[in-house]
């Protein structure tokens, strides 16, 4: 049983706690929904259009329409050196896991042969940038009026040394000594997991340990995602009679 | 295919009106923050109308170019998103994005924005790159504008980070700031019929006839020149057009003189 | 006997559980899971009964049978024109439907209509695949030239419309523009230019405040100037609220404009 230490991290933060966390919705006024999602210093920008025309033809499918993702940094977005434009390895494979993410969510069986494009861009980061893109994604969905069971809420846990901690920043990423990142993408509702990814070494313990601690800090983010969503309609009444 | 919408914008341009409202020489309301990507170097945020636009600057060591073995370097890179419009696409720079890039780069380096020679670190062996790079968060038209003022906001907040000798410490940043010796700033004026506007909207941008972007520097001297559209202009018009500019570059720079000041 | 967590007109986001309870109907934009009624979009909640469903707040136009639409011509084939909806499904008007008078077969269809033209048409039919048949055989179905087309959130028309054409024959009157309004979300204005940026002013003001209560009152003041007594309008307001919505959502034949 591994017990919460209760040392600081090394930005003073207890083990469960999370970085401050800002998130906006209907920040690209072109779009059909979008949102913004800061957490610490990571912050991401994600906007939906659809559903919407598809070409080339060969990827419709006449069942229903179908998700694409696509995750970008901009390029003065990481911590040291300038990111070339044009997309990586990298986040090819942050784009494909994200649609995965997102998916089991969406009821897409309204639309055959149409899309629904997901674009998430990165303007700042310190670790955790996929899982911003992620949170950001869902509330720019339900923005868009998409029909979803659930809002995703995706978040990295992991150790330090033995110790379980939640989100992880970039120098703790970056820390001598045993690290593990797992991000993680959770249905609060039923508490489905539709992303898991690792890296480092953990025993399967830890994991569950690790996960445990979703239970503890996916409700803040998800409230944060449900203002942003219901912010845009506070009704300014008052300030109308008042004038 | 346009027609009956550009015959309804004449219309009411005749009577000197807008369907957003403005007259023609107006500005949509504009917005500036700098220093807001801790990643970056100097950044900077502009809100013109719902047109944003996000500028960072990255600074890297390289080699000077044979030919100017003492001067460092610009490279100006502008990334319509396809977050920010229905009508962008991912991909390598269209022609709308090599625009924007090349305009705001003529017009940072013809205005000898930069000293350049303070750029070098050591003659023919090291000099500084300045990386300007430029997103759309949302296109609602008149990108090149709004891309001349984030470019200038980010270059007048940039900070110089630490250099051994050898490699760039991105983590601290000196009080240095970058030699900037001139402010240009951008104005493009549309003609629609025989009316001119600035700040088109992205509606107005599809029935504009011809464009003309002009760099105007602090002394009112004029440092890059842009004609787009696919209608001629006459040398009256070219008059009438940098005579816009001047005036409403010189607006704008008060607006923006807080900001500029840092 | 459930009961309802959430209350009636309150803003719900998907995953929401708005009732608990094996009595309650799931209606549009919500869904059962066991004892619950949750809510699958961003939406205002409107009960009838036991019937709990969303009013949209937001989403892209669907092609629905029976709804007026404003259209624009995008190609020309030998069988019609086909057509933008303002939705992810092309619409096609066949040279049959065009007109109730004959057009043969190899006529020239830009006498017609040509591409860029906007037409107001209806929606006869819509297959599980979303290809979608129009008429413009109909009361007031036509070419809508010389007038401006505006984009509005489909989930406002009805707002705009008001009950019974109440809010769109406002606008018309305080600003002297003939406006016809989409079901999709398209909305053509036709006057004076100064006219028309009133009247595009005030669909911006509609579209903004549609889910605050007093709208007509307040629309009423800003286009005429005139300021009525709250007690006037103040009851009634609240009601109007959702029932004008969910009428004008059918597509009535005279609340297009």
């Amino acid at each position: 049983m591994i017990h919460l230490s209760e040392e600081k991290r090394i930005d003073g933060r207890a083990a469960d706690e999370l970085r401050p966390i800002t998130a906006k919705a209907g920040v690209v006024p072109r779009a059909d929904g979008s949102a913004y999602f800061k957490i610490g210093k990571t912050e991401a920008y994600a906007a939906v259009y659809g559903p919407r025309n598809l070409f080339p033809r060969f990827l419709q499918d006449p069942e229903k329409g179908i998700l694409r993702c696509r995750y970008n940094m901009m390029p003065f977005s990481g911590m040291g050196e300038r990111v070339r434009p044009g997309g990586s390895r990298r986040s090819k494979e942050i784009s494909m896991v994200t649609k995965k993410a997102l998916l089991p969510v969406l009821d897409l069986q309204d639309f055959p042969n149409a899309v629904v494009d997901v674009f998430i861009e990165l303007s700042q980061t310190d670790a955790g940038s996929r899982c911003a893109g992620i949170c950001a994604a869902a509330i720019a969905l339900a923005d868009a009026g998409l029909s979803m069971k659930d809002l995703p809420v995706a978040v990295a846990v992991g150790k330090i040394n033995d110790r379980i901690i939640a989100d992880l920043n970039y120098d703790e990423e970056a820390t001598e000594g045993e690290v593990a990142d797992i991000p993680v993408t959770v249905l609060l509702r039923t508490g489905e997991i539709t992303l898991l990814q690792m890296d480092g070494e953990v025993t399967k313990e830890q994991l569950m340990d690790a996960l445990k601690m979703l239970k503890k800090v996916v409700p803040k983010i998800q409230k944060a995602q449900k203002d942003a969503l219901k912010e845009k309609f506070k009704t300014f009444v008052e300030n109308e009679e008042a004038r | 295919m346009e027609e009956d919408f550009k015959e309804q914008v004449k219309r009411a341009l005749s009577e000197g009106i807008r369907f957003d409202g403005r007259k023609l020489l107006d500005f949509r309301k504009l917005e500036v923050e700098t220093g807001i990507i801790e990643t970056a170097e100097g950044s900077s945020r502009v809100k013109l109308g719902d047109t944003e636009i996000l500028c960072g600057i990255k600074l890297e060591v390289g080699t000077p170019y044979p030919d100017t073995p003492s001067e460092g370097t610009i490279s100006v890179n502008a990334e319509l998103l396809p977050l920010s419009s229905p009508e962008f696409e991912s991909g390598p720079p269209g022609e709308e994005a090599t625009e924007v890039a090349r305009v705001v780069d003529r017009g940072i380096r013809e205005a000898k924005t930069l000293d350049f020679k303070k750029l070098c670190i050591e003659e023919g062996k090291k000099a500084w790159i300045v990386n300007i790079d430029l997103c759309t968060i949302n296109n609602a038209g008149n990108l090149i504008d709004a891309s001349g003022i984030a470019a200038l906001a980010a270059l007048k907040n940039a900070r110089m980070p630490e250099f051994d000798g050898e490699k760039v410490d991105y983590k601290k940043k000196t009080n240095k700031k970058l030699p900037l010796t001139r402010l240009p700033l951008p104005c493009t004026v549309i003609k629609i019929g025989d009316k001119f506007l600035v700040d088109p909207s992205s509606e107005e941008e599809t029935v504009t006839e011809a464009r003309l972007t002009v760099a105007v520097t602090e002394k009112n001297t004029l440092c890059a020149l842009q004609k787009g559209g696919d209608y001629p202009i006459t040398e009256k018009d070219v008059s009438s057009m940098v005579d816009i500019a001047i005036e409403t570059t010189g607006k704008l720079r008060e607006m923006l003189k807080e900001k500029l000041k840092e | 006997m459930g009961k309802m967590l959430l209350s009636e007109k309150e803003i719900v986001v998907p995953g929401d559980i708005i009732a608990e309870g094996m009595n309650f109907i799931p209606g549009a934009g919500t869904f059962r899971e066991g004892d619950n009624i949750i809510a699958s979009k961003l939406g205002m909640i409107s009960t009838s009964g036991s019937l709990i469903k969303l009013l949209p707040l937001s989403g892209k136009y669907m092609p629905k049978v029976g709804d007026t639409i404003i259209c624009k011509v995008i190609d020309l084939s030998m069988s019609g024109w086909r057509v933008d909806t303002n939705s992810a499904y092309s619409a096609m008007l066949s040279i049959k439907e065009a007109s109730s008078r004959y057009i043969s077969r190899g006529a020239d269809l830009t006498r017609y209509f040509r591409v860029g033209d906007y037409i107001l048409t209806k929606i006869i039919n819509v297959t599980s695949q979303k290809l979608v048949d129009l008429t413009m055989k109909g009361p007031g179905l036509r070419r809508l030239s010389a007038g401006i087309v505006i984009s509005v959130n489909p989930s406002k028309v009805p707002r705009i419309i008001g009950k019974n054409g109440s809010m769109v024959s406002l606008i018309k009157q305080a600003t002297n523009c003939s406006i016809v309004v989409g079901q999709n979300g398209l909305v053509w204005i036709q006057g004076n230019p100064k006219d028309q940026v009133k009247a595009i002013s005030a669909i911006r003001k509609i579209e903004e405040e549609a889910h605050i209560s007093g709208l007509t009152e307040r629309m009423e003041k800003s286009l005429n100037g005139v300021a009525h007594s709250p007690k006037e309008y103040s009851s009634k307001e609240t009601s109007v609220n959702v029932e004008f919505s969910e009428e004008n959502q059918a597509g009535e034949e005279q609340s297009f404009e």
